[in-house]
């Protein structure tokens, strides 16, 4: 029983870091049809960002655990990831709306540079970022079931982080603008939304999602340059199963992949559990072509 | 206020328009008219901003718009209700109308705007909620109307506003262009089909066929027979 339990813990975990991944993945991909293979870098931007401000706050101060640098680091993550989406967006991406694949050839591109980058600048090697004393330990539930608080943390930023994009997306004017260009970029335009900047944004905010998964990674392991390598292909496994551009589909196929990646891995190995995954993934597509969540308009 | 100078478009290889001058003056209505596939619809897309020109210039109140996108177009105070409609269908009544609104200089409280266009439209306020594709297709008109009224523009362009509603809605729609027209603050260039409306509203008119204009007049001034010809299927 405990085990179960534990193992549904454990998939619930993946699942959230998984969700926000392909949140980011969902405005980009789905909504704005852009195949971003760069997704993954900015998630390993993020995870170096928290890396950078550690170390930083130690030749400072020598307190490499410190609790205000984590929490400095959470939002500085989606800063940096964010800023360098929106460079992305404005100097190369903008020049291929309409040619979906020359989209992916230029951000294959963009994710070896970036994970070239990282290389020169903190080396090869994984590196370790400590967690400040109040994230570790575990809550013991019953005697057998013990749940790590790290793993707790993600989901609790994961749930404030769809909070979040759920206002921005239908509370705030700017997300309003976002969705009409996404339903109608010519009518939008026609009436003064400047297209131009709805994109440059909604590229950032995917990418700025992207640096807050990568700060919830540090959490769970070392990181490297070649992080974001390990779940760009879950993750649009994910925005495809959720249907395009769908937040709730999206936020219902991250939680379903992530459980049952981990049930499987559980009862078998980790390469047969992913085949089992996709398996499944590939059957349910023959059913709905459209994923979890369709659109019906008039 | 409104000048077109032979302008030329193509879809690819294939040309559509060629050469149309047409202008607007202020206060005045003016209808296009032809044929279903003549190039109506493209010649309000490319006074929008939405398609790319071949050759010519169009330009507004002395402010050249030629290779200005869309939305400064929009800013300048030119007002689209196309074809088709095209509300948002996922975004509310009350957010489609707050789309109208983009870019609008700070005069006058959004409310204001809405809660008059609620007035003239007392449909639209039924349920502000309610996501727009769930209206009725003379709701949806009357929400493209609103959409494009309420920022008060200098210029409507309407393409084919009456096509596809129940005779009852269309005597509507005709009722509030008329009016429109008689409060005078803003120029119509309309797209219309029926020849009567045509000749009761507007001031003057432009014929077109095969991408060009062939006849153009003041209402009043044309051959009716001429026209019916043109027009005729």
């Amino acid at each position: 029983m405990e085990v179960w339990a534990l193992q549904l813990f454990n998939g619930l975990s993946l699942s959230s870091i998984l969700l926000l991944i392909a949140l980011g993945l969902a405005l980009s991909f789905g909504l704005m049809n852009v195949i971003n293979l760069a997704h993954g870098e900015f998630i390993m931007l993020g995870a170096y960002t928290v890396y950078a401000l550690q170390q930083a706050a130690m030749a400072l101060t020598g307190d490499v655990s410190s609790s205000v640098t984590f929490i400095m680091a959470i939002p500085l993550s989606f800063v940096v990831a964010g800023a360098v989406g929106m460079l992305v967006e404005a100097g190369l991406i903008r020049f291929l709306y309409q040619r979906p694949l020359d989209t992916l050839l230029a951000t294959v591109g963009v994710g070896i540079f970036l994970q070239q980058l990282a290389r020169s600048i903190f080396g090869a090697p994984n590196v370790q970022v400590v967690a400040p004393w109040w994230l570790t330990g575990g809550l013991e539930l019953t005697d057998g079931l013990v749940l790590p608080i790290k793993r707790l943390f993600i989901i609790a930023l994961v749930l404030v982080c769809i909070a979040g994009l759920y206002w921005y997306m239908y509370r705030s004017s700017e997300g309003r603008r976002t969705r009409a260009v996404m339903q109608n970029r010519e009518m939008a335009a026609s009436l003064g939304v400047s297209t131009r900047r709805v994109d440059n944004l909604t590229f950032a905010l995917g990418s700025g999602l992207a640096g807050l998964a990568g700060c919830g990674l540090t959490l769970i392991g070392p990181i490297g340059p070649s992080l974001g390598t390990f779940y760009i292909v879950d993750a649009f496994i994910v925005v495809i199963l959720g249907g395009l551009g769908q937040i709730p589909g999206t936020i219902l196929a991250a939680l379903i992949i992530g459980i049952l990646n981990t049930v499987f891995e559980f009862g078998t190995t980790a390469v047969v559990g992913k085949v089992l995954v996709f398996a499944m993934v590939i059957l349910f597509l023959q059913w709905r072509p459209n994923g979890l969540v369709r659109v019906r308009g008039r | 206020m409104l000048l077109v100078e032979s302008l030329s478009v193509a879809y690819g290889q294939s040309r559509v328009l060629f050469n149309i001058t047409l202008d607007v003056q202020d206060g005045q209505v003016v209808c296009l008219m032809g044929r279903n596939g003549v190039g109506k619809t493209t010649l309000l897309k490319a006074i929008m901003g939405l398609l790319k020109l071949q050759g010519g210039k169009v330009s507004f109140f002395d402010q050249n718009l030629t290779g200005l996108p869309p939305h400064k177009r929009a800013r300048a105070g030119i007002g689209y209700v196309p074809q088709g409609r095209l509300i948002f269908p996922f975004l509310s009544v009350h957010e489609n109308l707050l789309m109208g609104l983009e870019g609008k200089r700070n005069n006058g409280s959004t409310g204001d705007d809405i809660e008059e266009m609620y007035t003239l439209f007392p449909a639209l306020k039924l349920d502000p909620s309610k996501n727009a594709g769930t209206l009725s297709g003379g709701q949806q008109q009357q929400l493209a109307f609103a959409r494009a009224m309420i920022r008060r523009p200098r210029l409507l362009l309407l393409d084919e506003p009456t096509e596809g509603l129940q005779p009852s809605i269309v005597q509507e729609i005709e009722d509030l262009i008329m009016s429109l027209r008689d409060r005078g603050d803003t120029s119509i260039l309309l797209v219309e089909q029926s020849m009567d409306f045509a000749l009761g509203v507007a001031d003057h008119c432009f014929l077109m066929e095969k991408g060009e204009i062939v006849l153009d007049g003041a209402t009043h001034s044309l051959d009716q027979n001429l026209m019916r010809e043109y027009l005729a299927v």
